[in-house]
């Protein structure tokens, strides 16, 4: 008890501090803690100076590349000119509009069918069960190939059309088994007594399994929605039509073939905007949506991960 | 009362795993000793729910991921695109040609040097890349302030989150002709340099490519295992004696040991699928001489040449290859007692 009252006042340990070593550890020497901070920093900022760069190059007026003799490291006289060029219609704008529109439709549809598809296979012990694990299972260990699959997707008629960029990659079986994982670990009394209640599976589904995999969902979305964002192959196969081409191809032909995007070809010529600062809005574009996105699901990572890694 | 109360037997409140005995009555002999206790026609009404509801996933799976196997019939083929617009028509009115098509690539010296492209690079990405993670893993598992943790984890996974358009990108502004190191190297009157161009260091370009894009993704798996080791082995240690050192090698690396071998089993097993993606945005800068690998070889001959039958036949012999290797990686992680892909 007194041990409790003598107790200090307690200041709210800064976030940033260690926590309390254990008795038996060292203390760290100081150049140990030096050294692993420069690895880690170095390691840091060997990712994020290439972004800072590219973002602050973006920003960049067309006079402070020219003085930067290309891209710009240090941020000065900032304009929001080569996106506000980006988005005022035109190529760009209606690529991104329609990796928006893909990325959510597709997400929307991956969800729904892997929720499903795996809540499907939570119970062990219904009919089939097996026989349809093994049918998924077997799909990690093959691939058809690459021609046979175009040949199908050209023969169901596809071909020029944005099913074509969903359907044929649409669920990832790890996902289904991460999801699957997850549900199997929420405690079957809970579903028991709902089904005591009257409630069928879609509905036990919907307002018990997966409030309870909140942490799960977001992570199977977010790497849905990432796939969707960052494909760019099936558009290069299956589409042909210029104007139907998502973001990420419209990218590779801005950076990768240094062509200006078409409608801002003449602002470029005369002097207007930048290629450089262009071609860098663009990246950032691509970037943006996943680097804002995906570090609100971070810490959830590990927990779906393991499930996955444990119980699939 | 309805079907959907049939009891789906005496194990379903069991299936949860908390009750390790609960759970071998329930998998044991019993169940597969009585198949007749509710006959097959109950079972499947009393299912039907869950059936639906896994039913798109199979469509799906069924459609996208077995039909093709089909489609590989095109490599016994001199498949011609022409004769209908539907693919299915075409294969079944082209000519057969045997094997053909496999003499032929056994003959094609640009196939062998798809393999030798996808060989090394899978030797240089097991080199260069396998063991970062588990060395960053270790780092960040030896910093105790949590705010320092999540922030470095934070950026450490987000580049595996960009498309290869994007990291491809950038490595151009880093290291292309216009870049920024040519850039410096140019304001001080040294001649630009363009890495991403040049065909002799490609393979390690490629490397560095995925290192920068996945080497902290990776270490996800070795945290997670870190994080399982009781604390009570680490203090046991020490009261034995073990300094730092000691206790990592002792307990630390033991603890990564089986995460670490099942890893590398499973990348052997996946050898010949190196970078696809990557690797094909660059095929045009550099020349299919350094930078062709097998599945770019199966894109180059089919899509583009249209020599679909050639093509097939190409992925046929890698995807069997890659078959085999997957299961005998497998195999191998069963036998060193680990769950491989998946767990029986």
């Amino acid at each position: 008890m007194s041990a409790v009252v003598d107790k200090p006042p307690a200041r709210p340990p800064s976030r940033w501090a260690a926590p309390p070593r254990p008795v038996w550890e060292e203390k760290p020497r100081a150049t140990g803690l030096a050294g692993k901070g420069l690895v880690l920093a170095l390691a840091c900022l060997g990712i994020l100076f290439p972004l800072w760069i590219v973002v602050v190059t973006s920003l960049s007026s067309r006079r402070a590349i020219d003085e930067a003799g290309g891209l710009v490291m240090v941020p000065h006289d900032l304009t929001f000119v080569a996106y506000r060029e980006l988005l005022s219609g035109g190529q760009v704008t209606r690529a991104t509009v329609i990796s928006v529109l893909v990325t959510l439709v597709g997400t929307a549809f991956s969800m729904t069918v892997s929720v499903l598809c795996a809540y499907g296979l939570s119970r062990t012990t219904s009919v089939g069960h097996r026989w349809l694990l093994m049918t998924l299972l077997a799909t990690m260990f093959f691939s058809a190939g690459l021609i046979p699959t175009y040949l199908l997707v050209q023969s169901l008629g596809l071909t020029d059309s944005y099913l074509a960029l969903i359907l044929p990659s649409a669920i990832s079986v790890f996902n289904i088994l991460v999801l699957r994982g997850f549900f199997m670990g929420i405690s079957q009394e809970l579903t028991d007594s709902a089904r005591i209640d009257g409630a069928g599976d879609f509905r036990i589904l919907w307002q018990i399994v997966m409030p309870l995999s909140r942490a799960v969902l977001a992570v199977i979305t977010l790497f849905y929605a990432v796939g969707y964002w960052s494909a760019w192959f099936n558009a290069s196969l299956y589409l042909n039509d210029q104007d139907m081409m998502p973001l990420q191809n419209v990218m590779i032909q801005l950076v990768q073939k240094q062509e200006a995007p078409v409608g801002l070809g003449q602002a470029i010529k005369t002097g207007e905007l930048s290629g450089l600062a262009v071609q860098m809005a663009v990246m950032v574009m691509a970037l943006l949506p996943v680097a804002v996105l995906s570090p609100f699901v971070q810490r959830h990572f590990r927990k779906g991960m393991l499930t996955g890694a444990v119980k699939g | 009362m309805s079907h959907s109360t049939v009891p789906r037997d005496r194990a379903e409140a069991d299936t949860t795993g908390t009750n390790p005995q609960a759970r071998d009555d329930a998998t044991g002999p019993p169940r597969t000793d009585r198949p007749g206790r509710v006959s097959l026609r109950v079972r499947l009404r009393r299912d039907r729910v869950l059936l639906l509801m896994t039913l798109p996933a199979l469509l799906l799976v069924l459609l996208f991921n077995y039909v093709p196997i089909l489609g590989n019939i095109v490599a016994f083929q001199d498949y011609d695109p022409y004769i209908s617009d539907n693919g299915v028509v075409s294969i079944l009115h082209s000519p057969w040609v045997g094997v053909e098509n496999f003499q032929r690539i056994v003959a094609d010296s640009a196939f062998w040097n798809a393999v030798t492209n996808t060989l090394l690079l899978f030797f240089l990405q097991l080199v260069l890349f396998f063991p970062l993670p588990i060395l960053l893993a270790l780092l960040i598992n030896s910093v105790v302030r949590p705010r320092v943790r999540a922030l470095s984890q934070a950026i450490l996974y987000l580049p595996h989150f960009f498309s290869w358009v994007l990291v491809i990108a950038v490595f151009q502004q880093l290291f292309g002709g216009a870049g920024i190191l040519s850039q410096l190297l140019r304001q001080h009157g040294y001649d630009g340099l363009d890495i991403m161009t040049d065909p002799d260091t490609f393979k390690f370009l490629i490397t560095a490519q995925s290192v920068w894009k996945d080497a902290g993704w990776g270490i996800i798996v070795f945290l997670a295992a870190l994080a399982s080791v009781s604390p009570d082995l680490y203090e046991a240690a020490a009261m034995d004696g073990a300094g730092r050192w000691r206790r990592m090698w002792h307990v630390t690396l033991p603890a990564l040991r089986p995460v670490i071998a099942l890893l590398l089993v499973l990348r052997v097993g996946d050898a010949l699928t190196v970078g696809f993606e990557q690797i094909l945005l660059q095929r045009d800068a550099v020349g299919p001489g350094a930078s062709e690998v097998l599945d770019t070889f199966v894109w180059w001959n089919g899509v583009r040449n249209q020599d679909f039958g050639y093509a097939a036949a190409a992925g046929l012999v890698k995807g069997v290859v890659s078959l085999g290797l997957v299961l005998a990686a497998n195999k191998v992680a069963h036998l060193m007692g680990e769950q491989g892909v998946y767990k029986k």
